[in-house]
């Protein structure tokens, strides 16, 4: 401990809530990746795929994810600001809001409380409760910042701010809903204008959590971790100002070819094009930073999570503007190839990124070393093999479901039908399930690992 | 200015760079009454429908079903004409869907009779023996709510009275419990014996199912 009064006791709460989500989310999601060529698993309505799924995205993305990115933001915030939380108590009664939150939430969505909208499935309570909890944390966020020791505010601040932000906006307009009852509501939006709100947050909230906060992670850890400073200043304004500036255009490109409005649909696009652009100023500026210090790969465990992390972040995002192109979204759009896009981000960018936050933040706050540099590197193979076998096969598997919805015999009738494409998919969902194990392995390591760093620390207070 | 050493400032800014692709994209086309256009043609569900696309929901059946057909030629092949705007009006919420695990719904009104679908809702395996859906045969256990039938439609502005969804939900009930009703002993044998004479969730989904795509054929017609 570093005796400056910093409160870590919030960081060490908020790491193993996201180890706890984020075991419970893999588990949901193993059983649903079964549940996929096995369908008599679906043994109670409380069981059933369309309910599991919802509980496997909101557990992982609002549980493990955000309780990550508090981690990390409460950490990067004191450090970055040279000063501790302005108010330690709010940040606890967050801590425990946010757990009693997703808990709910789980619950709820097990019981069929579903608002239907992705990743926005809660029912308004929850909503209200989530609301409050946000305005909780940003208070923290911006008390401390204005009390801040250190007069400019790192880059890893800047999107720090731009999640708080964002996230409040795009929660709070897409959960405008009237409730029947306390179980619940209807959106105040309809038909097209729902479908588009709803994209325009689905999009977002996927930016603002997913790619966001964990670059704040990224260029705070990376040269904290490796004692390089950041390559580029000047790239890294750029690169934030044009990804938060187009980033909200281009919800409609998970619309394509809907009866959306054709001009959203052609706008979604180019924006989507030319986001290639800042999210690999955010990538080139990682691999220059470490130029001249690449055998840090070797003999610094923690860089290769980091640097495989935005390897993957690059290649998310020239993949998601290019099968979001009319011809391409037309072949790929509702297979399974999609699923593969977004586990390479998750299982990935993400994860690699708060695994290697964790691994330096913790240690630093028990103030002894990592319990097992060896079993991180474990860790670290486990989830990439794991991770490359499952998008993989799910993008082949998309291709293959693409190419049978559109195969035509000569005749020009269709040469399968529906359940031919399904049925034919089964080889793959069990090669996936395969792979998730591998991963799964991967994440207990990880979380043992940390455990066992606190565990063992002598300032355990 | 520098606004990297003003957070407030930094806020206020960064929201404003973040609603401008919102306004233009998301908020003017809520003005503009062509996003989502009415029809004549296109009626609201009815109460029984409404209960019945709640339990779809409920189900999360949206998360492998998807109720759009996109103007492609082999979708429009499989699934017939592609989705209008109009036939969105009363959505609310939206069930378009992103992943198809299951076929597209959006014109499966009128595709298969009820018997059908009392048969697949319960197990699907014993009509489509290669399919992965879960059996839904607790849904035709399950009496249906109607307590808050006239709650919904008014707050989802169908310009239903009281009255109107009384009888729609009596009419329904008569009509899936009539001795001719052509479904009848696909419906018993998924029914328990005390529900027969009472509508159940499944009766409800399978109403629901049933109105998908049936307007939008008259609107063609129309047009």
């Amino acid at each position: 401990m570093e005796g400056n009064g910093y409160d870590y006791q919030i960081v060490r709460g908020f790491t193993f809530s996201a180890l706890f989500w984020l075991i419970t989310g893999l588990v949901v999601g193993l059983w649903i990746a079964l549940e996929m060529f096995n369908p008599a698993l679906n043994l109670t309505p409380w069981l059933s795929f369309g309910r599991l799924r919802v509980v496997h995205t909101n557990g992982l993305g609002l549980g493990f994810g955000l309780a990550g990115i508090f981690a990390a933001s409460y950490y990067m915030l004191q450090k970055l600001a040279r000063t501790p939380l302005v108010f330690p108590g709010l940040a606890k009664v967050h801590l425990y809001l946010f757990n009693f939150i997703i808990a709910l939430a789980a619950l709820s969505l097990f019981a069929g409380m579903n608002t239907s909208k992705e990743y926005a499935e809660l029912e308004w309570p929850l909503d209200i409760a989530v609301v409050i909890m946000w305005v909780i944390f940003a208070v923290n966020v911006f008390a401390t910042l204005i009390r801040r020791q250190e007069k400019q505010m790192y880059v890893s601040l800047w999107y720090i701010i731009a999640m708080t932000v964002t996230i409040a906006v795009l929660y709070i307009v897409n959960n405008l809903e009237v409730p029947v009852n306390l179980f619940k509501s209807y959106p105040v939006y309809a038909g097209v204008n729902d479908a588009n709100v709803q994209w325009w947050y689905g999009h977002n909230i996927v930016g603002f959590i997913f790619t966001v906060p964990i670059l704040a992670m990224f260029y705070y850890f990376l040269p904290v971790s490796t004692g390089l400073p950041l390559f580029s200043h000047r790239l890294s304004i750029i690169s934030f100002w044009s990804l938060i500036f187009a980033y909200l255009w281009t919800g409609a490109h998970h619309l394509m070819l809907t009866p959306l409005p054709e001009w959203i649909q052609t706008v979604g696009i180019a924006f989507s094009i030319f986001l290639i652009a800042p999210s690999w100023g955010s990538v080139v500026n990682g691999y220059y930073t470490l130029r001249g210090n690449w055998e840090q790969m070797r003999s610094n465990y923690l860089v290769k999570f980091f640097i495989v992390g935005i390897t993957f972040y690059g290649l998310q995002t020239i993949q998601g503007p290019t099968q979001g192109l009319r011809t391409l979204t037309s072949f790929f759009h509702y297979t399974d190839w999609v699923i593969g896009h977004v586990h390479m981000g998750t299982m990935g960018w993400v994860t690699m990124t708060i695994s290697a936050a964790f691994y330096y933040m913790i240690p630093k706050i028990t103030g002894t070393g990592l319990y097992s540099i060896r079993l991180a590197n474990v860790h670290f193979w486990l989830i990439l093999v794991g991770q490359l076998i499952w998008t993989i096969t799910m993008w082949v598997g998309g291709i293959q479901q693409g190419a049978m919805w559109k195969a035509t015999d000569p005749d020009g009738s269709l040469t399968y039908n529906f359940l031919d494409s399904i049925a034919s998919l089964y080889p793959y969902y069990k090669i996936r399930f395969a792979a998730g194990i591998v991963y799964f392995v991967g994440i207990i390591l990880f979380a043992w690992n940390i455990f066992m760093t606190i565990r063992t620390s002598k300032n355990n207070p | 200015m520098d606004v990297y050493s003003k957070p407030v400032v930094f806020a206020v800014l960064s929201a404003i760079v973040i609603l401008v692709g919102t306004v233009v994209t998301v908020f003017i086309p809520m003005l503009m009454p062509s996003t989502q256009p009415v029809s004549d043609y296109i009626k609201p569900y009815t109460a029984v429908e409404l209960e019945g696309r709640d339990i779809y929901i409920r189900g999360g059946c949206n998360n492998c079903h998807t109720q759009t057909v996109r103007p492609l030629r082999t979708e429009v092949l499989r699934y017939g004409e592609y989705s209008k705007p109009e036939e969105f009006a009363y959505d609310r919420p939206f069930l378009w869907g992103s992943r198809r695990t299951g076929p597209d719904l959006n014109r499966v009104g009128g595709k298969y009779p009820d018997s059908w679908h009392y048969k697949h809702m319960a197990d699907p395996q014993s009509v489509s023996g290669k399919s992965n859906m879960p059996p839904y045969a607790w849904m035709a256990q399950n009496r249906l709510d109607t307590r808050y039938s006239v709650r919904k439609t008014r707050i989802l502005g169908y310009g239903y009275t009281e009255e109107e969804v009384v009888a729609q939900i009596a009419d329904y009930r008569a009509k899936v419990t009539s001795p001719s009703y052509k479904s009848k002993r696909a419906r018993n044998g998924v029914t328990p014996k005390e529900l027969r004479d009472e509508l159940t969730e499944m009766d409800a989904v399978i109403a629901y199912l049933q109105k998908l795509g049936r307007d939008v054929k008259k609107l063609e017609a129309g047009n």
